[in-house]
């Protein structure tokens, strides 16, 4: 087996960001769509913190990134719940083929 | 090879296919379950990486937080039946070619990259990612940030208050 390397963490955020964006697509589901969302925040969080750990070791603002970007996931997360129940309130469903009020 | 060699490709296969279980399960709540298995798994990563502390905040924050709002969410609005497939073929295709080409583009530049490929992994040591050190350089150099974050906070708060109340 290789050594782990950073090469080998950045194929793995690559795919993760990968799979998030291709569910992105073709997910219908608000909430399915949300979670594909945080795939590709998790994704670009593990990448901050492995350039940080093997590109500047003795510094720490890779860290400090991905500590920011879980706390506005967090908050985006609670916005978009809020706007995720207004719309099933207002609809009845939360497939996205269903929100066409603004299309035409 | 060594113990963390083998954490890190367990890690690493858990990881993807967990991922690839969250796309292909049809129910919600099986792919906010399949969700939670990655999370643990890039928790294990960060570990790995010296970077403990935002092993524990991922996991709380993440897979106890904001997990549980989402399936909170499904189970209020009663999606637990099996959602429809995607009919349209094109937006399939489209996706793949998306994704795709992203990652050929960033995996062939990572290989280019000669200074990327030799670093050697240099697991488990350090005490970078510890709550002191963290501590220290967030109250004196990120101080600016991290009260804008508590604001962001409020607003996210009171907007979410303000949209999901009943009129």
């Amino acid at each position: 087996m290789m050594q782990p390397g950073l090469y080998h963490i950045l194929f793995i955020s690559t795919a993760l960001f990968f799979m998030g964006v291709y569910g992105f697509f073709t997910r219908r589901n608000l909430v399915t769509m949300l979670m594909s969302l945080e795939l590709v925040l998790n994704s670009v969080n593990l990448n901050f913190i492995a350039f940080n750990k093997y590109v500047w070791p003795g510094k720490m603002d890779g860290l400090f990134f991905a500590l920011f970007i879980i706390a506005i996931a967090a908050a985006e997360a609670a916005v978009a719940i809020a706007i995720i129940i207004n719309l099933y309130r207002n609809h009845k469903s939360i497939d996205v083929n269903d929100a066409e009020d603004l299309k035409y | 090879m060594s113990i963390i060699e083998i954490f890190f490709w367990l890690l690493s296969g858990l990881a993807i296919f967990s991922a690839i279980m969250v796309l292909i399960s049809k129910n919600p709540v099986h792919s906010v379950l399949w969700l939670i298995v990655v999370f643990f798994a890039i928790s294990g990563h960060y570990i790995l990486l010296n970077a403990q502390f935002l092993a524990i905040v991922n996991l709380i924050v993440y897979a106890g937080a904001i997990m549980v709002l989402f399936l909170f969410v499904i189970m209020l609005m009663n999606l637990n039946a099996d959602a429809d497939p995607q009919k349209n073929v094109w937006l399939k295709v489209i996706g793949i070619v998306t994704g795709g080409l992203l990652l050929t583009v960033l995996v062939s530049a990572v290989r280019s990259s000669n200074d990327l490929v030799n670093r050697s992994a240099e697991l488990k040591t350090g005490s970078i990612g510890l709550i002191k050190s963290l501590g220290i350089t967030l109250f004196n150099e990120y101080t600016v940030p991290f009260e804008l974050s508590s604001i962001l906070f409020l607003s996210a708060m009171v907007g979410a208050v303000v949209i999901g109340k009943k009129e």
